[in-house]
C-alpha cells in the first residue's frame, strides 16, 4: 500500500529577553549552577510572578510576522505536574487564549515550489530548569538558571509530508526568529527545541491515522533522522497488520531510534486553570500594529531585494537569505569589496560555505570575516590578483595567516599586467612547441578554442599563475595566425 | 499600658511618657507569663523585637518618628519575615526560615513598627478554628475551653488577650473576620489588591487578602496606611494611590443607607448572636443610618462555590512543597515518588491534604468545566448580587460568623459544620469586597462580631461607620477577665 506521512511540529523558542519571563534573573546560557535563580525562580514559599512586557512584545512580533491573528486578551494557565526542576509544581503557560492565534508560513521546497504551511497558534510559557545526573554519585543535581527563561512555543498544522518539508518548515522557523531578533536561534545551547507529531495513512484518505509524538528533540540532523526512524517505524507496524499506539516517544541520537516514553493512557492530567497570580494580558491596536510597522526585512523580502539590487538568480538569492546571519555577510563582502555582487555572491556560496560545511561551522563561527573576504575580492575586481591566486589568497584567509593583502605580499601574487612581460613569455612558449603550434593552425577553427588551452596553460605556469588571463589570451590570439 | 489601644500608645511615645523599648518589653513579658494559657504565637522574636525598639526610640530622639514607630505589633506566620522561622502553621516548614520580608512585613517595619514573634494560625490558612495548626490549637481568651476561629485565630486571641497592640492577619474566606468576631476585636479584610501578596504564603490567590487586627477601628486605619498600596512584585496588586485610612473616621453617619440581608438571618444563626446584632443595628440607626432588608439571593451558593475555587487554586499553590528545595522532606525516600509522597503525606496535616484533594479533583479532565467553571460562573453571580445591592444601599450588616466560639474539638471531625461557620464571611472574598468585624456585644460570655461589607475601595467609608459604632459603645475596650491585668 501506499503511505502518505501527516507531520506536525512544536517548536519551542527560548525569547532572547534580558531577564526570565516572571522574575528578574539573567538569562545568559552558561553560567554556574543556580546563580542565576532568584527567590522566584526557585518557587519560595510566598513569591509572585510578574511579567516580562518584553517576551509579550517579542510574541507579537512572531505573530505579525507570519500574519496571525492576535488575541488581545491573552490568558495565561498553570499546568500542574511534579518534577525536581520544576520548583512550583506547575509551569505558567498558556491553553485557551494563546498570544498569538492562527497564522502561516511560507516554505520554498527544493523543486522550486512554495508551500504554505498552518500556524495553529503560539503561546508564552517559562521553561524549566535542568536536573544533572552525573557528578552527585548517584544523586541528582538540580539547576535553576534556565528555570523561567522565555519560550514561545510554535504549534504547526498538520501540514507536511515528509521530513524534506519538516526541515524547510523547521529552517524556515529558525531563519525568521534570527530576522526578527527575537532568539539567538542557537539550537546546540537548547534556543530551539522541536516535538514531532507523526502519522501515516493511506494515499487519498483523508482521515489522519493514529499519531505519535517524538519529544525534545534539537538539531535538524535529528530531526531528519528522527521522522525518517519513525515513519519506517510506523509502516512496518501497520503493514504488520498492528495499530499505532498514541504515544510520546523519545528519539535516542546515539542509538538513532525513537522509543515509546510513555502512552496515552499514562499521559499526565494536567489539570490547567487560568492563573490566579497573573491578570489577563490585555494589547490595544496601537501597540500591535506599531510592531508591525517596525518589523524589520524579512526573509522573502530579502530574497526579492537580492535578485533586484544586486541582479542574483533566485537560487543564489534564496541561499544567501537563508539565515540573516548570512545575508549580513554576504552585504557586508559586497560592501568592503566593492565588487560585483554576483562575483561575492559565487565566493560566498561556493567557496565560503563550501569550507564551513567541510569543517562543520555555521558562518557565525566562520574564521574568515565578511571584512578580509571582501578586502580579497577588492583585489581580484581591481586586477591586483587572478581569480586563481584569490583561491590561494582565500586558502591563506582560512588559516589565519592575515589580510588579503599580506598574503598577497607574502606569497608574491601579485597579477603580471606588463605586455612585454607577458609578451616574452608568450614567444618563450610558442618557440618552444612548434608541433602544438603546427597542430593548431592546422585544426579547424571550432576546435582551435580547446587546442588554445594548452598555451594559456603553459605561460600560466611559467609566470606562477601571475600574468593576466585575459591579456595572455588576447597575445596568443595575436601570434597564432 | 497593655490596654491601651495603638492610637493611644502612640501618644504615649510621642510625649515621652514611654520608650518603645519599655513597651516592647512589657509585651514580651506578657506573652512570655500568658501566651501558655493561649499558644497564640509559634515563635517570638524577643532580640530583633528589642533591637527594632531601640532603633525606634532613636529616631523618635532624632524628630523623625511617625505614629507607628516604636509601636510592637505581631505578624501571622503566614508573612515571611526575614531570617525568623516562617511556618503556615505546618510541619512542612517547620525548619523554613525565611530569606526574605513579606511586603507587608517590608512596609510595616518601614513605618517602625516592632515585630514581637509569629502568631499560630490554621494550617496553610485552612480552618475556621485553628485546630489545625501543627503548632496546636489556639484558645479562645474568654473562655479557653473555646476556639478563637480561624485562620487568624492567633493574632485575634492574642490582641484580644492585650499580648500584642495589633497583628496582621489574612482572610481567604473570613480568616480575619470571623476570628475577630469570636475573640472580640476589630478586624478589616480590605478590598482585593490592596494589600500586596508578595511574601504571604499562598493559599487561594484569587481570594487571599491580608488586614490589620487591632482592638478599635481608628487603630485599623493607622495600621492599613502603613499596609497597603501598590507593589510591582504583585501582579493582582491594584496600581493607584492609597487613601488615608483616617480621613473619613469622624464623619457624621447621618443618612447613611444600611442593607440587612435576610438570606443573614434565617435558620443557622444562633439566636443570642442575632439579639446582639439587632442591638448593634438599632445602636447604629440612633446614629443616623436608615435602614432596610435587601436580598442577597446567592448566600447559599457561596459555601459550595468557595470550596471548589479556594481548594483548587490551593491543590496548585501548594505543589511547591515537595520536599526537594526547602522545608520538610521524609527520611530515606526510595526513589522520586517516594520522595514526593512521603515528604508531603507525612508534612501536611489532615485538612490540607483534604482540600488538594479536593481541588485537584475539581480541576482534573472531565471535571473542570462541572466544578471550577461552575464556580467561577457563581462567583460572578455573587459580584452581581452585591453591585446590585450597593446600588441601594451603601453598607450591608449582619452577623460576621453564625455563632460565637465554640468549643474546641465541637466540630473538628465535621468539615461541613466547620465550613458553614464563614457562611457570611465567604461571598466577600468570592467578590473582592472590603468588611469588617466590630465587637458587638456577647452571647453566654463569648464576644459576639458585627459584620459591615462595603463596595470596592469604601474602607475609609466603613472604618468611619465602625469608629462612630465605637464612639457610641463600648464592646471593644471589654477585655477577658484572665488578661485584664
Amino acid at each position: 500500500m501506499a503511505w502518505e506521512t501527516v507531520i506536525g511540529l512544536e517548536i519551542h523558542v527560548q525569547l532572547s529577553t534580558q531577564s526570565k519571563i516572571f522574575s528578574g534573573s539573567a538569562t545568559t546560557f552558561g553560567a554556574e549552577p543556580n546563580t542565576q535563580a532568584s527567590l522566584v525562580d526557585l518557587g519560595m514559599p510566598g513569591v509572585l510572578p510578574v511579567l516580562n512586557e518584553d517576551a509579550i512584545k517579542k510574541a507579537i512580533t512572531f505573530g505579525v510576522a507570519i500574519d496571525a491573528k492576535i488575541n488581545q486578551k491573552s490568558v495565561f494557565a498553570r499546568k500542574n505536574y511534579f518534577y525536581p526542576d520544576l520548583p512550583k509544581g506547575y509551569q505558567i503557560s498558556q491553553l485557551d487564549l494563546p498570544i498569538v492565534d492562527i497564522g502561516h508560513l511560507d516554505i520554498a521546497l527544493e523543486d522550486g515550489t512554495v508551500k504554505r504551511i498552518g500556524v495553529t497558534r503560539a503561546h508564552l510559557e517559562e521553561d524549566a530548569g535542568k536536573s544533572l545526573h552525573e557528578d552527585y554519585h548517584g544523586m541528582t543535581g538540580i539547576d535553576l538558571n534556565r528555570a523561567g527563561t522565555p519560550l514561545l512555543e510554535i504549534v504547526s498544522e498538520p501540514d507536511m509530508r515528509s521530513a524534506e518539508e519538516a526541515i524547510a518548515y523547521v529552517k524556515s522557523v529558525h531563519a525568521l526568529i534570527q530576522y526578527l531578533d527575537i532568539s539567538d536561534g542557537n539550537m546546540a545551547e537548547g534556543s530551539m527545541r522541536c516535538d514531532i507529531n507523526i502519522s501515516m495513512r493511506p494515499k487519498g484518505q483523508e482521515e489522519y491515522g493514529t499519531r505519535t509524538e517524538t519529544k525534545n528533540v534539537n538539531s535538524f540532523r535529528f530531526i531528519e533522522k528522527a521522522i525518517r526512524g519513525e515513519v519506517i517505524r510506523q509502516i512496518d507496524e501497520l503493514e504488520a497488520g498492528n495499530k499505532i499506539n498514541q504515544e510520546t516517544r523519545l528519539y535516542d541520537s546515539a542509538k538513532d531510534e525513537t522509543r515509546s516514553m510513555r502512552s496515552k493512557e499514562e499521559a499526565n492530567d494536567y489539570r490547567y486553570f487560568p492563573d490566579p497570580d497573573l491578570l489577563p494580558v490585555i494589547t490595544t491596536d496601537e501597540y500591535i500594529q506599531n510592531l508591525r510597522d517596525n518589523l524589520p526585512e524579512l526573509p522573502d523580502q530579502k530574497i526579492e531585494r537580492f535578485q533586484k539590487e544586486y541582479e542574483l538568480k533566485e537560487y543564489d538569492a534564496r541561499v544567501l537569505a537563508a539565515s540573516k546571519q548570512l545575508a549580513d555577510y554576504f552585504e557586508t563582502v559586497v560592501a568592503t569589496s566593492g565588487a560585483k555582487a554576483k562575483l561575492a555572491a559565487n565566493w560566498v556560496t561556493s567557496e565560503l560555505l563550501g569550507a564551513l560545511n567541510k569543517a562543520g561551522k555555521g558562518i557565525q563561527d566562520s574564521p574568515v570575516s565578511a571584512e578580509l573576504l571582501g578586502g580579497m575580492l577588492k583585489r581580484i575586481a581591481d586586477n591586483t590578483i587572478s581569480g586563481k591566486a584569490g583561491k590561494i589568497v582565500f586558502e591563506g584567509l582560512l588559516n589565519g595567516e592575515g589580510s588579503a593583502d599580506e598574503i598577497i605580499k607574502a606569497k608574491d601574487l601579485i597579477q603580471e599586467t606588463d605586455t612585454g612581460a607577458i609578451e616574452a613569455l608568450v614567444d618563450e612558449v610558442i618557440a618552444n612547441n612548434p608541433a602544438q603550434v603546427e597542430q593548431f593552425l592546422a585544426a579547424e577553427k571550432d576546435k582551435r578554442k580547446k587546442l588554445i588551452g594548452f598555451f594559456v596553460g603553459q605561460i600560466m605556469k611559467a609566470s606562477k599563475g601571475k600574468a593576466n588571463p585575459q591579456q595572455v589570451n588576447q597575445l596568443l590570439g595575436q601570434k597564432l595566425k | 499600658m497593655h490596654n491601651k489601644t495603638l492610637v493611644e500608645l502612640s501618644q504615649q511615645l510621642a510625649s515621652g511618657a514611654l520608650s518603645s523599648v519599655e513597651l516592647t518589653q512589657h509585651f514580651l513579658d506578657r506573652i512570655k507569663l500568658l501566651d501558655p494559657q493561649l499558644n497564640s504565637f509559634i515563635s517570638t522574636t524577643d532580640e530583633l523585637a528589642l533591637a527594632q525598639a531601640k532603633i525606634a526610640d532613636e529616631l523618635r530622639a532624632a524628630g523623625s518618628a511617625g505614629p507607628l514607630t516604636g509601636i510592637p505589633i505581631a505578624h501571622k506566620d503566614i508573612f515571611c519575615t526575614k531570617g525568623v522561622k516562617t511556618t503556615a502553621g505546618s510541619k512542612m516548614l517547620d525548619n523554613f526560615i525565611s530569606p526574605y520580608d513579606a511586603t507587608v512585613v517590608e512596609k510595616l517595619n518601614a513605618a517602625g513598627t516592632i515585630t514581637l514573634g509569629k502568631t499560630n494560625m490554621d494550617e496553610f490558612a485552612m480552618g475556621s478554628s485553628n485546630e489545625t495548626s501543627f503548632y496546636g490549637a489556639v484558645k479562645n481568651p474568654w473562655n479557653t475551653d473555646y476556639v478563637p476561629g480561624g485562620s487568624s485565630g492567633g493574632s485575634a486571641a492574642c490582641v484580644a488577650a492585650r499580648l500584642a497592640p495589633a497583628a496582621t492577619g489574612t482572610d481567604t474566606g473570613g480568616s480575619i473576620r470571623q476570628p475577630a468576631s469570636l475573640c472580640g476585636i476589630t478586624g478589616l479584610k480590605p478590598t482585593y489588591g490592596s494589600i500586596s501578596r508578595w511574601g504571604m504564603i499562598a493559599f487561594a490567590s484569587s481570594l487571599d487578602q491580608a488586614g490589620p487586627m487591632t482592638q478599635t477601628a481608628e487603630d485599623a486605619a493607622l495600621m492599613m496606611n502603613a499596609m497597603s498600596g501598590f507593589d510591582s512584585k504583585d501582579s493582582t496588586s491594584i496600581n493607584k494611590e492609597a487613601p488615608d485610612y483616617t480621613s473619613e473616621l469622624n464623619n457624621s453617619l447621618e443618612g447613611l443607607k444600611v442593607g440587612l440581608p435576610k438570606e443573614f438571618f434565617k435558620e443557622g444563626l444562633d439566636s443570642g448572636v442575632q439579639q446582639v446584632i439587632e442591638t448593634a443595628i438599632k445602636d447604629i440607626e440612633k446614629l443616623g443610618a436608615t435602614v432596610k432588608e435587601i436580598s442577597l439571593s446567592t448566600t447559599d451558593l457561596a459555601v459550595p462555590a468557595y470550596y471548589v475555587i479556594a481548594p483548587a487554586e490551593a491543590s496548585s499553590n501548594l505543589s511547591r512543597f515537595d520536599g526537594v528545595r526547602y522545608g520538610y522532606r521524609c527520611d530515606n525516600p526510595a526513589n522520586l515518588e517516594d520522595l514526593y509522597k512521603r515528604s508531603r503525606g507525612e508534612g501536611f496535616g489532615e485538612e490540607v491534604q483534604r482540600r488538594i484533594l479536593i481541588g485537584a479533583y475539581a480541576l482534573s479532565a472531565g471535571f473542570y468545566d462541572a466544578y471550577y467553571i461552575k464556580a467561577q460562573k457563581i462567583r460572578r453571580l455573587i459580584k452581581n448580587d452585591f453591585d446590585k445591592a450597593f446600588a441601594d444601599v451603601d453598607v450591608i450588616m449582619g452577623p460576621t460568623a453564625p455563632s460565637a466560639g465554640f468549643a474546641l474539638g465541637e466540630k473538628a471531625d465535621d468539615p461541613i459544620s466547620m465550613y458553614l461557620s464563614d457562611i457570611y464571611t465567604i461571598a466577600v472574598n468570592l467578590a473582592g469586597l472590603p468588611a469588617m468585624s466590630v465587637p458587638a456585644g456577647f452571647t453566654a460570655g463569648l464576644p459576639v462580631g458585627l459584620q459591615m461589607i462595603g463596595s470596592h475601595f469604601s474602607e475609609p467609608r466603613l472604618l468611619n461607620i465602625a469608629h462612630q459604632f465605637q464612639q457610641a459603645t463600648d464592646w471593644h475596650k471589654k477585655t477577658p477577665d484572665a488578661f485584664t491585668k
